[in-house]
């Protein structure tokens, strides 16, 4: 699956959309990949306060329990209840999986994501 | 699942099948396995309606011969190995005179005085010196690993007594649960054995190693119009929960007895004496503190092997295994909990990583083949 050019990527494998000041978090094909078939996805309420690199929920999936880290500083605004009733679309789509929406507090730390290019790299 | 080794991980027969396959492989009790092909819920659906073919030949193997073979499996195996005739298998512990298990096995009788033992990977040796320890005092027979002699494949679900049937002159048909026999699969010398640690039909087969791939993609090409897929360890832990079967190492072991373990079934209670009968008698009469249960999440979020188990707000026991099952599509596991909360429909919570979430007791097995 390609890593779509749109998307900043982390090294613990999320991915931030940015539009404005507003960016929809999700995790990469990689680690769903690794994670095996994902049965559920705990996440924040909205309103919750996250720094960069601060896990905001998990994802469990049959095999293994995994920690979900935030791309950016920022708050909660949106969460995407759909997961809870069908978190195997993490498996099947994982770059329009979104899982939180965060508005940015910093958002110069976005510039010093990976972009998809310098992600592909890092886990092939 | 346990692991805990810091030796090179050892490898089956089949390792460069596995990995020229594109299978991932994880450390398990020592050995280097597959623990997933396709994927667990894909594997695991498979074997329910179809076919999956396992690499399982990292169980041990360790015969016991002689005059007194008879007696001294008798001392060191629960069950009552009298029972078996020459050709049938049955579950069994090997127990401590606490009651509890150094591990759990399969008895074979090969022989009226030749019997195998099938031991699980990560406790072959530990197995071994305990029977050979322990079968001293029975007499005329000696115990052999003979572990590497053995190849292991697993051909379980629907289709497997088709596909194996198309590979041998053994006729399956008439072969009961629990009963084996000798011959060839794929023109390679077998014991053709209908079990499994699946709750599915199907056979579990022994080869030579050197022959193991050979066979492995005979069956697999016999499979193919069915659709067999093969699968790994992680198919194998949901399938085995999902039909009750206990995992030594998560479910039962040396802290466990057979009958806090609900596995009352596996004891001989008419035998004359075995090492741990003594315990286990008492406990019978008597009642046990704490009983292994199955039980059911009412919300998602799986209980997993060592979470703590809550009643009225009291920690009262432990999670021993838990998954979210493919065929049933629930969260499932087995806890100890204390006796008097093991009615069935009896509630309780589990910490799930901080978060109290609801469960309830239910029979087991969860699932149970028509």
């Amino acid at each position: 699956m390609a890593y779509p050019a749109g998307l900043k990527y982390t090294k613990d494998h999320e991915w931030i959309e940015l539009a404005g000041d507003r960016g929809k978090v999700g995790i990469t094909d990689y680690a769903q990949q690794q994670l095996g078939d994902v049965v559920y996805v705990e996440l924040p309420e909205v309103g919750a306060k996250l720094k960069q690199g601060q896990s905001f929920g998990t994802i469990e999936s049959v095999k293994a329990v995994s920690e979900l880290y935030s791309p950016v500083t920022g708050e909660v605004v949106e969460v995407n209840a759909a997961l809870k009733d069908k978190p195997e679309t993490v498996n099947a789509d994982p770059h329009t999986s979104w899982m939180i929406v965060l508005k940015l507090t910093s958002p110069g730390e976005a510039g010093a994501l990976l972009d998809a290019t310098q992600y592909q790299d890092l886990v092939k | 699942m346990e692991q805990a080794t810091a030796a090179p991980l050892k490898k089956t027969p089949l390792n460069d099948r596995h990995r020229a396959s594109g299978a991932k492989m994880v450390p398990f009790g020592g050995w280097d396995m597959p623990v997933e092909y396709s994927g667990i819920v894909h594997e695991h659906l498979a074997v329910r309606t179809r076919a999956g073919l396992f690499d399982v030949s990292h169980m041990g193997e360790i015969e016991i011969a002689g005059k007194d073979a008879l007696a001294a499996v008798q001392r060191i195996s629960s069950n009552d190995a009298s029972k078996l005739q020459v050709g049938q298998a049955q579950y069994s512990g090997l127990l401590t005179p606490q009651g509890t298990f150094v591990d759990d096995l399969l008895v074979y009788r090969l022989a009226p005085e030749h019997f195998m033992l099938v031991v699980n990977a990560g406790n072959i040796e530990k197995d071994y010196a305990w029977i050979v320890e322990h079968i001293k005092p029975a007499g005329d027979v000696v115990a052999v690993n003979a572990s590497a002699r053995y190849a292991l494949l697993a051909v379980q679900g629907p289709e497997a007594v088709g596909i194996v049937q198309s590979l041998t002159g053994v006729e399956l048909a008439g072969m009961k649960y629990y009963w084996f026999a000798h011959g060839e699969v794929a023109n390679v010398r077998a014991t053709i054995s209908r079990t499994g640690y699946t709750g599915e039909d199907g056979f579990e087969i022994f080869v030579p190693p050197q022959s193991a791939d050979r066979v492995w993609q005979a069956i697999v090409e016999a499979g193919r119009p069915v659709e067999l897929i093969p699968c790994g360890l992680g198919a194998r832990d949901t399938l085995r929960l999902e039909a009750g079967m206990r995992l030594h190492g998560n479910d039962i072991d040396d802290t466990t007895t057979a009958v806090e373990a609900d596995l009352n079934w596996i004891v001989g209670w008419k035998k004359d004496d075995f090492i741990g009968a003594t315990v286990l008698r008492e406990q019978k009469a008597n009642g046990v503190r704490r009983k292994l249960v199955g039980f059911e999440m009412f919300d998602r979020g799986i209980a997993r092997h060592g979470y703590d188990a809550y009643v009225a707000g009291a920690k009262a026991g432990r999670v021993t295994s838990g998954t979210q099952t493919p065929f049933l599509k629930k969260a499932i596991g087995m806890a100890y909990l204390p006796i008097e909360h093991t009615a069935i429909d009896t509630e309780f919570d589990v910490d799930i990583r901080g978060r109290r979430t609801r469960a309830r007791v239910v029979p087991m097995p969860f699932y149970k083949r028509k």
